[in-house]
């Protein structure tokens, strides 16, 4: 058996890759998956203390992150093509129309 | 007392003058605003008159209950009006006077081009004074006191693009202001301590009260109070500076407003306050006190000016004092019966020195006139009689109430041989300084300038010196002429209402229902007395005259000398003792001066406007350095994200290992 602490640790590699991608990148696109990177780390905390203390409500919240994540990419993808569509770039930098 | 339905009919008949002319008068001609004005002023005259016809002392007095106005608990004031003898003098003489004047008004005033607001304002004005004869209680009395105040400043700054007048007119507000204010507070007194304002209900209440013989106590306060605000609107010492400049408005406002009518309230509210003055006898001595001096100090002023209004101006405030001397002593039916004839004589004076100044293409100053007695014959023998009257020379009006009140100076049991022995000097210099206004005015050689000068002095009118294409002398026109002839005739016969004491008989029931008024005594101290007293006053008239003969019309150098060698003392006369600028060192500048440094700079742009652009300036600055946090930059965001976020967990690992 796997200790919790290992999963834990790739949890928390995952989640700060993440972080560091949407920082770092630019691409509309990379920030995006750096997103779902943060929620699949925090997923993945999730089932491994479900399993660690057999307890099911973990499992249970995962399966509604993923709905949300999916929802929200169905969403966010459809919100991407249209500012591509109109500004044609995907650099979030050149998004700012609303500043002043 | 008794209902009388047509009473409150007589106050707004000329409110509706007012308000036809000065609602519609701009486009009117002038033939249909002098109509409305006349008519409805002369409406109320007739009221007037049918009043006075059915009056009776059974039946009075009179009252009229027009409208609620104060409910409040057991406090009660209402729009009401009141009638007996007191209030029927008053209003015989003001609607009576009023209307001359209108007349009078309609002649002097047909060539200015605010034509229809003067009428406006003259109704206005009469409307507040009857509102202030004919209250029924302090506060209706207040709306006209402050209503004739308003009127007379709207009058006397009427050529309000001429600098002086303007200020003039302020200078009147401001100082009846300070008057009104010991008015109020009287009022204020009145409601704490009888819970009424209806004269007859403070006066029962003040009836039931003893004499304070201290000079510390309710009555004197409230009475002292009544004369500070007398002392406002009728220029007694020390608040009779505004007088003098009222000259300022044109001349049959000074007439009626500042002569004959407004400037009397105060005597009126004095007499009308009777029952509280009685009991309260270092109130009286006050007013004595203020009204003896004034009396004297104004006559001294009045010897030295050559404005031909300024001299009548300040014999006006002085005639005032007689009054107030006349009510300190207790001898209110005297002060009124001088109120009257004042009204002619002196309304009759300044309507005559209008004539003058309209004869001589307005000037005003009596060292440019003399010799008008020929060009204008008619304003010369009404003016004459005015004099006569005003000096004191029986059988003229002023003759009889003059005496009165310097009888009764020394004989009531208030009086003294001090108030008489000043009322006889100022009876003397009054004689000399109307004497001399008559010789210089009418007396000698014209020493005007016989060319029409194109630019007209204070009451210019332009008209008749344009007409006649030289500036000669001329006599005014008939409306002008007829008012002038019938004051004269009241000034001759007016004090014949004071024969047999007749005057003070009717006025009795007014001053006599608190029981106390000791003038029976009075009289026991022997008629050989009186005729001795007034043989004195008739002399020191006399001695006036003649005085002012010998200086103005035999030696006309003479007086040049004497001013010369009086030099200092002449000089303080000529620029009224200074008072003028004493308060200006005094009260004015102090004011100014604090209010901009420390009102001004100091709180308001100092405290008040800093914390609000402080606290702006503040907002500002601080909002400047936090939205360069707002830079638009979405990454940057993320990381402020993050960061707190590591600052959370850190804060919470932190606290777990503790």
């Amino acid at each position: 058996m796997v200790p919790l602490s290992y999963y834990l640790v790739l949890s928390g590699i995952l989640f700060v890759c993440g972080v560091l991608g949407f920082l770092i990148k630019r691409n509309i696109i990379t920030i995006f998956m750096s997103i779902e990177l943060m929620l699949n780390g925090v997923n993945l905390s999730f089932v491994a203390f479900a399993a660690q203390w057999h307890a099911l409500s973990g499992q249970v919240f995962v399966f509604f992150v993923m709905v949300v994540a999916a929802a929200e990419a169905a969403v966010g993808l459809a919100i991407i093509i249209a500012v591509y569509r109109t500004r044609e770039t995907l650099n979030v930098d050149r998004v700012n129309l609303l500043k002043l | 007392m008794t209902p009388n339905p047509y009473l409150w009919l007589v106050p707004i008949l000329p409110l509706a003058g007012a308000a036809i002319n000065g609602f519609f008068g701009r486009g009117s001609s002038k033939r249909a605003i002098s109509t409305i004005a006349l008519v409805f002023c002369g409406a109320a005259f007739a009221m007037a008159l049918f009043l006075a016809a059915g009056f009776s002392s059974a039946s009075a007095p009179y009252s009229c209950h027009l409208a609620h106005w104060i409910r409040s608990g057991s406090f009660q004031v209402d729009f009401s009006f009141y009638l007996d003898q007191l209030s029927l003098v008053m209003l015989l003489v003001v609607t009576g006077v009023g209307f001359l004047i209108h007349i009078y008004s309609v002649g002097y005033m047909w060539d200015d081009d605010g034509y229809y607001r003067f009428m406006s304002y003259l109704n206005l004005f009469m409307f507040f004074m009857l509102t202030l004869v004919l209250a029924k209680n302090y506060l209706v009395m207040f709306i006209g006191w402050e209503g004739v105040g308003l009127a007379s400043y709207l009058l006397i700054g009427y050529w309000f693009t001429k600098d002086s007048a303007a200020a003039a007119g302020k200078k009147a507000f401001i100082v009846n202001r300070i008057g009104d204010f010991g008015f109020l507070i009287a009022l204020f007194l009145m409601i704490k301590h009888f819970g009424s304002l209806d004269f007859t209900r403070v006066f029962a209440a003040v009836r039931t009260l003893p004499t304070e013989t201290t000079g510390a106590g309710l009555l004197t306060a409230i009475g002292l109070l009544l004369m500070v605000g007398a002392a406002g609107k009728s220029a007694q010492i020390p608040l009779y500076v505004w007088l003098p400049d009222a000259m300022e408005g044109p001349t049959p406002v000074s007439a009626l407003i500042h002569a004959a009518t407004m400037v009397t309230a105060g005597v009126y509210m004095v007499a009308r306050s009777s029952a509280i003055f009685e009991r309260a006898p270092m109130a009286m001595m006050v007013v004595a006190i203020v009204g003896t001096l004034t009396a004297l100090f104004a006559a001294t002023i009045g010897i030295a000016q050559t404005d031909i209004k300024k001299v009548l101006a300040y014999s006006t405030v002085s005639q005032l004092g007689y009054m107030f001397m006349a009510c300190g002593v207790g001898a209110f039916s005297a002060g009124i019966f001088h109120l009257m004839t004042h009204a002619f004589f002196k309304g009759l004076l300044f309507l005559a020195a209008g004539s003058v100044i309209h004869g001589v293409g307005g000037e005003q100053d009596m060292r440019k006139m003399g010799g008008l007695r020929q060009y204008m014959p008619w304003t010369f023998a009404t003016m004459g009689i005015a004099t006569l009257a005003i000096a004191g020379i029986p059988p003229f009006a002023g003759f009889w109430s003059k005496d009165e009140i310097l009888w009764k100076a020394y004989s009531s049991p208030n009086g003294s041989w001090v108030y008489w022995l000043i009322g006889v000097l100022t009876a003397f210099i009054t004689s000399f300084y109307m004497f001399r206004l008559m010789y210089m005015t009418f007396g000698g050689e014209y020493r005007g300038t016989v060319t029409a000068p194109e630019t007209h002095g204070h009451d210019a009118h332009g008209h008749d010196a344009h007409d006649h294409g030289h500036g000669e002398p001329h006599e005014s026109p008939g409306v002008i002429l007829g008012p002038l002839a019938v004051l004269a005739l009241l000034s001759v016969i007016g004090g014949f209402v004071g024969y047999g004491n007749w005057f003070e008989h009717f006025l009795a029931p007014v001053f006599q229902a608190g029981g106390e008024v000791s003038q029976a005594a009075a009289h026991e101290g022997g008629t050989a007395l009186e005729y001795l007293l007034m043989g004195v006053s008739i002399s020191v008239a006399g001695l006036g005259w003649l005085l002012a003969y010998f200086l103005y019309s035999r030696r006309p150098q003479l007086p040049a000398r004497i001013a010369a060698a009086l030099g200092g003392l002449y000089q303080a006369v000529v620029h009224k003792y200074y008072v003028d600028e004493l308060y200006a060192v005094l009260f004015v500048k102090p004011l100014i001066d604090g209010s901009t440094t420390i009102l001004w700079h100091g709180i308001d742009q100092g405290v008040i406007d800093a914390t609000a652009n402080n606290t702006a300036t503040a907002a500002r600055e601080v909002s400047d350095s936090l939205r360069h946090m707002q830079s638009g930059n979405l990454r940057s965001y993320a990381g402020w994200v993050a960061a707190g976020g590591a600052v959370v967990i850190a804060y919470m690992v932190w606290m777990g290992t503790r």
